[in-house]
């Protein structure tokens, strides 16, 4: 086993060897290191011959027309355009726009830049499973409704919305329907031609591609049209300027041809991985998986240790590599606002652990986690005055804490 | 986040844990913090009749700064007088340990806690 072990595959996933390969064919003198477009030789051409080919692969994935691909810097980009671009284009409909709580700190941060330009902003509260209902989304639709904003799979707890139902809702009402995917490409099966999602965001690095490189799909039937957000030569389509990284995009493609072809096989193996990860706390006393237990992707278990502190947990925890909603792991001091907003209390949120577990994760490496989690919480509960009192039947809600 | 080899070392061997009786009339409790913030320390000293600290035992819910400052103030406290105790300083805690700007509160929690547990014991043998 190689230390530290890494169990954070949704911060970010290690470039497949096979994908680092193909990026080093597109940067020397002797490889394919030609600007895309230039169309006036033989470098530009084979450079743009490469984005073109990528472009269809991340289109395979999606099952989507590869014109409906507009390459950005990442999913943060892609969010930024999808949502400011629809936003400004669409503000003669209306200045509506519908997201929820716990959406990633992309779309929220460009929502919030909408109400600073007089947009106003619905935040959908989760159900405690973490989930948006297409119901609550019916709900808040209003006439003045032109966007609705949720992600596929939460990048904190995993959990799965029903991207199908809640697109038959906003195309029924003609909203636009954006979703971020960054974190369900190569997990879930997307289908563009069958989901009536308009905007898509995604991204290359958290399916084993290289980071700096994501795309937007864009919808082209029926047509969504966006405001350009960054401006320049013209580049796709208009919607989105700058010099294309053949290097990066040729990278984005790999890693999304090789999703198409492995998704299956692997998400059952990281499957059984995550329940063998599970198993081994079971018999433990105050453990709390946070978010809906089955509709979530196979590789992320978010799991809260009563008693026990976050950042003291990962402490012990420092040839394992995870990550906390505690505050104390944070700049802010706060827990994280996605568990908060499950339901959970602010207790169980500095007790959390998210373990989310990827293609080089092994057996062995699952199996050496549960011993040290297991010693960590252990050692720790020891020490914590907390589960004195719990085990002295104490009900800790009771207490009057001299909250500080 | 690095932590500094102070606080290493007392998280991973830290002093004193456990608990007194909190029914004995020598004994004080400071329990200070609460869950919803991250950290909850609970302090205990036991006095002797001159008024000397001759044993402290803590337990502590929060991060390894907060175990560290606490554990590190059990060790401080044996031996000094009550008066001697109530010297004690968070930024004296804090610079012990090297403990960075956004983890100062874990020692003005372990100040707070030594203050309430000395007041607790000043209380009981009053009563």
């Amino acid at each position: 086993m190689q230390f530290p072990i890494y169990l954070d595959y949704s911060a970010t996933t290690p470039v497949d060897p096979r994908v680092a390969a193909k990026m080093a064919e597109c940067l020397t003198l002797e490889a394919n290191f030609g600007n895309p477009a230039s169309r006036s030789h033989m470098f530009g051409w084979k450079a743009e011959e490469a984005v073109e080919t990528a472009r269809r692969q991340v289109a395979d994935l999606v099952n989507c027309d590869p014109r409906e691909i507009v390459w950005t810097s990442g999913a943060t980009e892609a969010d930024n355009l999808a949502i400011k671009g629809a936003a400004h284009f669409y503000v003669k409909k209306g200045k509506h726009i519908i997201t929820s709580k716990i959406e990633h700190k992309a779309v929220l941060d460009s929502c919030r830049q909408l109400e600073r330009e007089g947009f106003e902003v619905t935040y959908l509260d989760p159900t405690e499973a973490g989930i948006i209902s297409p119901e609550a989304v019916a709900a808040a639709i209003r006439p003045d409704t032109t966007l609705v904003s949720l992600m596929h799979v939460n990048n904190e707890i995993g959990v799965i919305n029903d991207i199908a139902a809640i697109g038959k809702v906003t195309r029924e009402h003609k909203v636009i329907f954006h979703v971020d995917a960054a974190q369900s490409t190569g997990k879930l099966d997307i289908d563009l031609e069958e989901m009536q999602v308009d905007l898509m965001s995604l991204t290359a690095h958290k399916t084993y591609g290289p980071k700096g490189i994501g795309a937007l799909y864009v919808r082209r039937k029926p047509r969504v049209r966006i405001e350009p957000q960054m401006h320049g030569g013209g580049h796709e389509r208009g919607m989105r300027s700058g010099t294309l990284a053949t290097h990066q995009i040729v990278g984005m493609g790999e890693a999304f041809h090789l999703a198409k072809e492995e998704m299956h096989a692997e998400n059952i193996r990281l499957l059984a991985l995550r329940n063998r990860l599970l198993d081994g706390f079971k018999d433990m006393e105050e453990v709390f998986v946070n978010g809906d237990a089955d509709l979530r992707v196979a590789g992320n278990l978010n799991i809260s240790f009563n008693f026990v502190e976050g950042e003291s947990l990962m402490m012990a925890l420092r040839d394992l590599a995870v990550s906390s909603g505690s505050a104390c792991t944070s700049a802010s001091l706060e827990p994280s606002y996605v568990l908060r907003a499950i339901g959970l209390n602010d207790e169980l949120a500095h007790s959390s652990l998210r373990m989310t577990i990827g293609r080089f994760t092994t057996e062995e490496e699952i199996d050496y986690t549960i011993v040290k989690v297991r010693e960590a919480v252990g050692k720790l509960r020891e020490l914590s005055p907390l589960w004195d009192m719990h085990k002295d039947g104490v009900d800790l809600s009771q207490v009057k804490w001299a909250a500080h | 986040m690095a932590y500094s080899d102070k606080v290493l070392d007392h998280y991973e061997n830290p002093r004193n844990v456990g608990k007194m009786d909190d029914d004995d009339v020598n004994v004080g409790t400071g329990m200070v913090g609460a869950p919803a913030c991250g950290d909850v320390m609970r302090l205990q000293i036991k006095v002797d009749e001159n008024g000397v600290i001759e044993d402290a035992k803590f337990k502590t819910y929060g991060c390894g700064s907060a175990i560290a400052s606490s554990s590190l103030l059990t060790e401080w406290v044996k031996g000094r007088s009550l008066d001697e105790a109530t010297k004690i300083k968070n930024i004296d805690i804090a610079e012990e340990l090297g403990l960075p700007p956004v983890k100062i509160h874990c020692s003005v929690l372990a100040e707070d806690a030594i203050k309430a547990a000395i007041e607790d014991v000043r209380q009981k043998r009053k009563g």
